[in-house]
């Protein structure tokens, strides 16, 4: 229950981290806020013979618009996200995201970049990224490039990132006019791992049908899935609850969840159906500007 | 045997000094380096709570750390939470939690003082499930949490009642 022997490096610069990570690529394993990868090293789950501590690059974290788009640095903690009143205004579905993500003394340490890179398939802000059609950042000591979200991951913990590669940032265009969001899921306790979830963005137009729709799954695969036979189901149709439980149907058709121990394939696959008629519903009432229903902070009671 | 660091970390305002190895947990730190055993080590991969420090004002997990990250900065463990106060006297919230009944074997106590004394200070009324929103990222077996929610309370009350129109932080 201790950690392992590694060296440990704590540049204090992006083009430093970048020259450690060259030189020691596979062998090295980036520190971000820790949450996920120090209980590896705990368990020794994870051996690295290095570890390249970014706790230090102070050019690496907060949260800007730039041409209107949110530009969020890696190491921003996941606490100073969620208290950003920039995203609760224009990305609130980031915030709600973030809702459910661990506890608060988690969230204090744990940062929006690691959160991305770790790619783990219960986490929240992989799925909300991929709802909103963001882009990474990532730079290494050869090049620099911007990934999009869905070619990012690859299958549970693994992306598309090269041994070499930081990733520095996250892009999230602005969200368009008359859009509701909502991001939903399910754990057998708040705070802990969702056994399915789902983020939704709804864009109605100026009759109330729906113009554009983004729905990513939580749970339904070792990575975020968008749901585009279901947000094609919408596409022109009233939200009505036929169109609702239609596209939760489409949602889950081609879907197959890993059953096990906390729940079977089947019940999370329904699970995800059922998430994703709620997040639906959601986010059209929000899109609508009608009221929250009473005590509706997403604990399904 | 990897290369040592020196650290130097503020805990409850005294510094504590020390060559260390950087995998060094900080819950390990608190206790043997600087010998400060009220902060308790229970699951060690951050699911219990019961190792929780505040890092400059913030609620985090000591065994989610290194002690080198932790050079430089202030940490503030259940021991600090007295200071300044006469001989025998509690903190607010350690005095609500003795009268409610917050604790019964009391290991996991010190984490859900340093999770909960932040939230003393938050401004506007706290509904029960907001105050076990709070409370969810700290484990007790023992007390069933409904007596640590009624010590939130009660140290909420007390905390805002004198200073009513001016607590303003």
């Amino acid at each position: 229950m201790k950690p392992p022997v590694f060296d440990y490096h704590d540049p204090e610069t992006v083009e430093e981290a970048l020259d450690l990570l060259a030189e020691h690529g596979d062998e090295g394993k980036l520190l971000a806020g820790g949450q996920s990868l120090v209980p590896l090293l705990n368990f020794r789950l994870a051996r690295p013979e290095n570890l390249i501590d970014l706790n230090r690059l102070g050019s690496l974290t907060g949260i800007r618009r730039e041409h209107g788009s949110l530009q969020i640095g890696a190491m921003t903690r996941q606490s100073t996200m969620e208290h950003s009143a920039l995203v609760a205004e224009n990305w609130p579905l980031l915030t709600e995201a973030l809702s459910y993500v661990a506890h608060a003394q988690i969230r204090n340490r744990g940062t929006i970049g690691g959160s991305v890179a770790h790619a783990d398939p219960a986490a929240e802000l992989p799925v909300a990224f991929s709802a909103l059609d963001s882009r990474v950042r990532v730079r290494s000591a050869r090049a620099e490039r911007t990934i999009e979200i869905s070619d990012l991951f690859v299958t549970h913990l693994t992306t598309t990132l090269e041994p070499d590669e930081l990733l520095v940032g996250i892009e999230v265009d602005p969200v368009p006019e008359r859009t509701g969001h909502a991001f939903v899921e399910f754990a057998r306790r708040h705070g802990d791992f969702a056994l399915g979830g789902a983020a939704v963005l709804l864009t109605l137009d100026s009759s109330g049908s729906c113009e554009r729709a983004a729905i990513a799954l939580l749970g339904a695969a070792p990575i975020p899935v968008r749901a585009t036979d279901a947000e094609q189901a919408l596409v022109g149709a009233a939200i009505d609850e036929k169109a609702i439980a239609a596209a939760a149907d489409a949602a889950i058709a081609d879907i197959s969840p890993t059953g096990d121990i906390h729940g079977s394939a089947e019940y999370r696959r329904d699970l995800c159906r059922v998430m994703v008629r709620r997040a639906i519903a959601a986010a059209n009432r929000r899109a609508k500007g009608e009221p929250e229903p009473e005590s509706s902070n997403g604990v399904i009671d | 045997m990897p290369d040592k660091r020196h650290v130097e970390v503020s805990i409850n305002g005294e510094t504590y000094s020390g060559e260390v190895e950087p995998r060094l947990l900080l819950s390990d730190f608190i206790r043997h380096e600087a010998g400060l055993t009220g902060t308790h080590v229970g699951c060690e991969h951050g699911v219990c709570g019961a190792c929780t420090i505040q890092l400059d004002g913030e609620a985090v997990r000591s065994c989610l750390l290194f002690a080198v990250q932790a050079d430089g900065r202030q940490v503030r463990t259940v021991e600090g939470m007295t200071e300044g106060l006469p001989e025998g006297e509690l903190h607010p919230l350690q005095q609500a939690f003795h009268e409610t009944h917050g604790l019964q074997c009391g290991f996991c106590t010190p984490g859900f003082l340093m999770s909960l004394e932040p939230v003393l200070l938050e401004e506007g009324e706290l509904t029960d499930r907001e105050i076990r929103e709070r409370l969810a990222g700290n484990l007790c077996r023992c007390t069933g949490y409904q007596n640590i929610v009624a010590a939130v309370k009660l140290a909420r009350e007390r905390v805002s009642a004198p200073a009513s129109g001016a607590n303003e932080d």
